[in-house]
């Protein structure tokens, strides 16, 4: 199934090149944030080494911003690791997402690919899965090009970042926008629309009511379940 | 040189952070899931984009309350709209960052 030459027309290349064109947008907009993290880190007193070890361990770009900062403030482990914990539990409902495409696929590989699910990852891939002949070996291109990136910056950032001008040319918005375009690629139809809508108004509001990032798996698990209900009512199974 | 103490730090992160992103994609891989539960996944990638972006777009991170007047939600209009009528990932991304560039010289 996974030859490497892809049968469709336009579309004959390999996963290698594939999965590392997917993946720029990532690289982009991981360069600011990796640098920030690597200056905040150095500053927090961590060494490149030190830093690079977490980028490769974790890989996780907002639980490491938190993790620096509760170091630097004398945290105990156990509440830096369950803050950790709490802060990434939304990669459960992401990967949930995406084991409907990767139906009986290798295990190891499988594996591999969860090492790197991310926000931006997951988002890029579940979106190729659906329009396009994505494979597994792509995503794993993909993957692992954004965590070479990420592993690379903020270890850059630790080493000098601060002479580094990391939010020209409107960089720091390369993220906001990949995800404006891939929410859009996302709607399709108005079932969706209303998802969207109800998720974003409950995670504002609880944003601004609980501290972390709870509202994020809060807010989508009861939109998308008012989703299914309205789908139901509706009855025009416009979903799946 | 890195300390134990800072080993078992990165160490415990690493674990928890991969259980919940390892776990779906071995179980649920493996068995034909409820109808109601395809459905409900169906909707999480609409959901979760909306739920991480819109707080980003219309709060002040500093704050945590709401600013639409922030180049954040101004250049997310017309980069909604380049989205929906180009469907193009990559043009987005430049357009975002070109507005966003120039938004920052006037807020």
């Amino acid at each position: 199934m996974n030859s490497t030459k892809d049968s469709g027309f336009g579309h004959s290349k390999k996963p290698v090149s594939r999965g590392m064109a997917a993946a720029w947008p990532i690289c982009l907009g991981y360069m600011p944030i990796g640098l920030a993290f690597g200056v905040l880190a150095q500053k927090a007193g961590l060494s490149p080494l030190e830093i690079g070890l977490m980028s490769v361990v974790v890989f996780a770009g907002s639980s490491q911003f938190i993790a620096v900062s509760m170091l630097a403030a004398g945290a105990s482990i156990f509440s830096i690791v369950a803050t950790t914990f709490v802060v990434n539990l939304r990669h459960f409902l992401m990967s949930s997402a995406l084991a409907v495409f990767l139906k009986n696929a290798d295990r190891k590989k499988l594996s591999f690919f969860a090492y790197g699910v991310t926000d931006e990852s997951f988002a890029v891939n579940l979106s190729k899965f659906r329009d396009s002949q994505w494979d597994l070996n792509s995503a794993l291109v993909t993957n692992y090009t954004a965590n070479f990136t990420w592993i690379i910056t903020t270890m850059l950032g630790g080493i000098g970042g601060q002479f580094i001008p990391a939010h020209a040319f409107g960089i720091d918005y390369a993220l906001i926008a990949m995800f404006i375009c891939l929410l859009v690629f996302q709607i399709r139809g108005h079932i969706y629309v209303i998802t969207a809508v109800i998720a974003g108004v409950i995670a504002v509001i609880l944003s601004m009511l609980i501290p972390g990032n709870s509202h994020i798996v809060i807010a989508s698990m009861t939109a998308a379940a008012i989703g299914v209900v309205l789908n139901k009512k509706i009855g025009s199974g416009e979903g799946r | 040189m890195v300390s134990k103490a800072y080993l078992a730090v990165i160490l415990g992160m690493g674990l928890v952070t991969f259980l919940p992103r390892w776990l779906p994609l071995i179980y649920l891989t493996k068995r034909s899931l409820p109808s109601w539960l395809v459905e409900w996944l169906d909707f999480i990638p609409a959901a979760i984009l909306s739920a991480i972006l819109l707080p980003a777009l219309v709060t002040d991170s500093a704050t945590r309350s709401i600013d639409l007047w922030q180049p954040e939600f101004v250049v997310a209009i017309p980069t909604f709209v380049f989205a929906i009528l180009t469907k193009s990932l990559g043009g987005t991304v430049i357009v975002g960052m070109v507005l966003f560039g120039l938004a920052q010289k006037f807020f």
